[in-house]
């Protein structure tokens, strides 16, 4: 029988900001129900890739497939239908100041459904929950902490059942505990829920904690692409410092 | 040349923003809520700076002409010359400065900051457009509110002339509120509007266009608000002259 396509195809991504290529020549598939940790250290490229896979950031050169459709052939308008598919969740958490963790929440909801009221009150309780934040939603964000933040914009990114959830350094900032339970979050929902992930970080116990599969990024480019066993046997000196914690120059 | 390069990159993102903010004004769906909470920042909370600006120059015209040219019996003829720089030049431009620099700083400041911590990139990718949930609630707000201030500019600017040539000309109030009706026309009253109108696209769309373009944290977000407050009174400015010559022309 044959595999099933690849959620995600991406081809030969080229990035450049003026004249620095952050990204040089990306290619990976993503396989519907998998959890892709992608590592690098800052500055890397991570989450331009990270943004290409929802057309936030369109490829100076190659193409970013999604169930055989060329993002970077869509219009900002064309991507909206794929949009409610793929949620992302923002390394800041991205929240809406204005606006209280129920309407954060609710928002993703007013926006592309009929729900009633009592509905969305509904569906807001429920992704709270999810996320062990029950009973906040007349709190405003700068009321939170960093770590209540993270799980309500992933809240929100839940809202709308989607497919692919996109995570841009869930645990930056955060302490060792706060960071093992958004661990344990991305993990729960990714198993519960079957959504396909992307998880952009330079956390090493987050990746061991949810990564089906990792990839290097050094140099523009995917040095190392794998699962962990792979990983550790592999004798590629820069990925082995990289993940031993040690400066290799 | 890099300056002609800015200009020309400015120039052309306000003309696709322009396009862009009323291609989705038309498009449904309508969130009147969202306009009737930015009318209310815009024009309500402006009431106070707009009032004390036309009041004030309503009393200093009626008595810098009276002081000036005194022996002409200039006095009499307060109400025309309050009524008619004011409705005509004053209140709209006056108005668009002053209200525009406060709702012009407050537009860039938040559409900046939701920017450059990812709040704008955050709605993109829930499928919103943020031309749509920011820029057009503002721009209709304050297409309605910047002329219905100028309106009570009008009139506040007046009373402030009334104020000057009862208790220090010693004019008879019907005196001067009949020159006044006498001497205003439909003309003068629709070229003042017609200002407003112009002037509160000009504030909006640069206010938003620096918002959207603002970049690398605090000290971008303050860099553009400064732009903003500049720029748009510099488009006042400018487009007041090429205005008045318009609505001479027209009316």
């Amino acid at each position: 029988m044959a595999a099933a396509a690849p959620l995600f195809e991406v081809r030969g991504l080229v990035k450049r900001y003026g004249r620095k290529k952050v990204l040089d020549g990306i290619d990976f598939d993503l396989r519907r129900g998998e959890c892709l940790v992608v590592l690098g250290r800052s500055g890397s490229g991570k989450s331009v890739t990270l943004r290409q896979l929802n057309g936030l950031e369109a490829p100076d050169e190659g193409s970013v497939l999604f169930e055989g459709i060329d993002l970077g052939e869509l219009s900002e308008r064309e991507l909206f239908p794929l949009r409610r598919r793929i949620a992302m969740l923002f390394q800041s958490g991205a929240l809406f100041d204005s606006m209280d963790v129920r309407e954060n929440v609710a928002f993703p909801l007013r926006e592309h459904t009929e729900m009633t009221d009592e509905e969305i009150d509904r569906r807001v309780a429920e992704v709270l929950a999810l996320v062990d934040l029950p009973g906040i939603e007349k709190k405003l964000p700068s009321d939170l902490s960093g770590g209540m933040r993270k799980r309500v914009a992933l809240a929100r990114s839940l809202a709308l059942d989607p497919e692919v959830v996109l995570f841009d350094e869930p645990t930056t900032g955060l302490d060792p505990v706060t960071s093992a339970t958004i661990g344990r979050l991305i993990r729960d929902v990714q198993r519960r829920l079957g959504v396909t992930a992307v998880v952009v970080t330079h956390d090493l116990p987050l990746a061991h904690r949810v990564g089906d599969r990792l990839a290097f990024l050094d140099d523009g480019r995917f040095r190392f692409l794998g699962t962990w066993a792979e990983a550790e046997a592999s004798d590629d000196p820069v990925l082995a410092g990289f993940l031993a914690g040690r400066d290799e120059e | 040349m890099d300056w002609v390069r800015n200009v020309l990159v400015a120039a052309g993102g306000l003309t696709l923003l322009t396009g862009r903010t009323f291609a989705a004004l038309v498009r449904p769906r309508y969130e009147v809520g969202s306009w009737m909470n930015e009318a209310y920042q815009i024009g309500v909370r402006s009431l106070g700076v707009a009032a004390i600006t036309t009041v004030f120059t309503g009393m200093v015209m009626a008595l810098q002409t009276a002081l000036s040219l005194p022996s002409l019996g200039i006095k009499y003829y307060i109400g025309t010359v309050v009524s008619k720089s004011l409705v005509r030049e004053l209140s709209p431009v006056l108005t668009a400065l002053v209200v525009g620099g406060r709702i012009g700083a407050g537009m860039t400041a938040e559409i900046g900051t939701m920017n450059v911590t990812e709040q704008i990139a955050a709605l993109r990718s829930m499928a919103a457009d943020p031309v749509k949930k920011l820029v057009v609630p503002k721009m209709v707000a304050t297409l309605v509110m910047l002329p219905a201030l100028t309106v009570l500019g009008d009139l506040l600017g007046i009373l402030g002339g009334l104020v000057i040539g009862v208790f220090q000309l010693q004019l008879a109030p019907g005196l001067y509120i009949n020159d006044v009706l006498d001497s205003l026309t439909l003309a003068d009253v629709s070229s003042g509007i017609g200002k407003s109108f112009f002037f509160a696209y000009f504030i909006t769309i640069v206010a938003c266009y620096n918002g959207l373009t603002a970049e690398g944290g605090a000290d971008g977000v303050g860099r553009a608000t400064t732009n903003t407050v500049v720029l748009a009174a510099m488009l006042v400015l400018v487009s007041d002259f090429f205005l008045t010559k318009l609505f001479y022309v027209v009316t």
